[in-house]
């Protein structure tokens, strides 16, 4: 039967019906602040938000985007190759490409498509995709569609890929590396300076996918590329509007001038509609206050580093370096599950992960930290962490 | 260059590790259908094939191989 395959999900879902565990698609009944919000009738701190520098709920973004549907409507009802370019987006892409220093930009409507679209097309039938194991689902969706061979390589391990680089002798030259700026669900940074410098030994292209590091990380906010200064190296930078700019789009940048071919190539850009000019308008003043207030990046590390070290303290399965995603892990099913729901009751909301979304068999608890939380938020989510220890539901270990 | 019989042999020395619930392995055991291989033990079996071999096996090939036997035949013919 065609539907067979969906019942060990069925189970899933029932399962957390019966135990009333809201952690996945919780509804929103509100948002009262970047970081705060009524979630399933409870009011919470966000921590599971991907919101890096709180500008979705910016006073100058909202009105960019209130001004910007007065102007052109709520829809441009068409693709940016038939009806949807609209002054709006070609501006957009000018900013992002001086913003990177680079001559071309296009710009998607989501994350998703810009990162799945851009590998899908890329590489071809006959190339070869060396993607880090650990990749976010739209690139695994995207390197699927695009034909060409598929090769992984150990996560952030570069001896691993050099020796695939090896491997592939003459071929090396025909292809392109995939790694991610800071990765999603730990929060760990890629070797880039590494990566780099294999990639041009190799010959190699490289994509780096800047969507947790945009506005987070290098001098000017453009992400890891820059904070490990081989910016040069990187081809295709691709990225989201729908996290330290609060909107929802991605991207892609590259000082190839062949980008405004491969445009045209791309079928998730070809055939969706354009991004509605209101969320353009907004990413654009986002863009902006990104670029002019590196405070905000300033705050959200200070809230990141207030984090992870409280967690740290209490003895937490935290990651090996600070960053503002701050994941906490658990090698006990019943033991997240429980976790998260204390956490929740107790006013905090953060994500629950599981495999094999979680990048191991083990659970997560995915914090995400902002410009916007507060000090005192920083310390009740602390806080309510100290509460799964008294509870019995993590053990310290480096206590 | 790895013949099919050694790849074979070392499949199933490699898969006993896996072996859970304890079947005999031999060239029609199913990863998955068999042994109960999740996603994540196949890509670790995987690393080690290519480790040991030197080669890297495409994501492409993994839709086709069911068996110990369709895995074997696969190292084999990536071995230069
Ligand atoms: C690494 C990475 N790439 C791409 C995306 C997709 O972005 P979006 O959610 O904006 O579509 C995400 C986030 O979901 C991501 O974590």
């Amino acid at each position: 039967m065609l539907l067979d395959k969906f019942k060990e999900m069925a189970a899933f879902q029932a399962e957390l019906r019966d135990r009333r565990l809201k952690a996945f698609g919780a509804v929103t009944d509100e948002i009262v602040s970047a970081t705060e919000g009524v979630v399933e009738g409870r009011r919470v701190i966000l921590a599971g938000t991907n919101n890096y520098l709180g500008l979705s709920a910016d006073p100058r973004c909202i009105e960019a985007s209130r001004a910007a549907a007065s102007r052109w409507g709520t829809g441009t009802t068409g693709s940016r190759l038939a009806n949807g370019s609209f002054a709006e987006h070609q501006a957009l892409e000018a900013e992002l490409a001086a913003f990177y220093g680079v001559g071309h930009a296009i710009c998607f409507s989501t994350g998703y498509a810009a990162t799945m679209g851009t590998c899908a097309t890329l590489a071809g039938p006959g190339d070869v995709i060396l993607l880090d194991a650990d990749s976010h689902s739209s690139i695994y969706s995207g390197v699927k569609l695009s034909g060409a061979e598929v090769i992984r390589y150990r996560h952030s391990d570069t001896a691993d890929l050099a020796k695939r680089l090896r491997r592939l002798g003459d071929r090396a030259a025909n292809t392109l590396i995939v790694a991610e700026g800071i990765y999603s669900m730990l929060g760990d940074i890629a070797p880039l300076a590494e990566i780099a410098e294999l990639k041009r030994e190799y010959g190699a292209m490289l994509l780096v996918d800047e969507a947790h590091s945009l506005g987070v990380l290098g001098e000017r906010g453009r992400g890891a590329a820059e904070a490990a200064g081989v910016e040069d190296a990187v081809d295709f930078t691709v990225g989201t509007f729908s996290k330290s700019l609060g909107g929802i789009g991605g991207f892609c940048v590259s000082p190839h001038a062949e980008l405004e071919d491969v445009r045209y190539c791309i079928r998730a850009y070809i055939f969706t509609a354009s991004s509605t000019p209101s969320v353009v308008a907004s990413t654009r003043r986002a863009l902006q206050i990104l670029r002019d207030e590196p405070q905000l990046r300033e705050r959200l590390w200070d809230n990141a580093r207030r984090l992870y070290d409280g967690l740290k303290a209490l003895g937490l399965a935290v990651g090996p370096t600070p960053s503002p995603v701050v994941a906490v892990e658990f090698s006990d099913r019943e033991a997240a599950m429980a976790a998260w729901q204390q956490l929740f009751d107790n006013g905090v909301y953060v994500n629950l992960v599981v495999p094999p979304a979680s990048p191991s068999t083990n659970y997560l608890l995915r914090n995400s930290m902002s410009a916007a939380h507060s000090t005192e938020q920083v310390d009740r989510i602390i806080d309510a962490y100290r509460g799964l220890i008294d509870a019995g539901l993590v053990t310290p270990d480096a206590a | 260059m790895a013949d099919y019989q050694s790849c074979l042999a070392f499949l199933c020395e490699l898969l006993q590790k896996y072996n859970r619930k304890r079947v005999m392995i031999n060239e029609n055991t199913g990863l998955v259908a068999d042994l109960g291989l999740s996603s994540l033990e196949v890509m670790e079996v995987i690393e080690q094939i290519e480790d040991h071999y030197d080669i890297s096996i495409p994501l492409n090939i993994l839709p086709d191989v069911n068996t110990v036997a369709d895995l074997a035949q696969k190292i084999r013919d990536l071995n230069p």
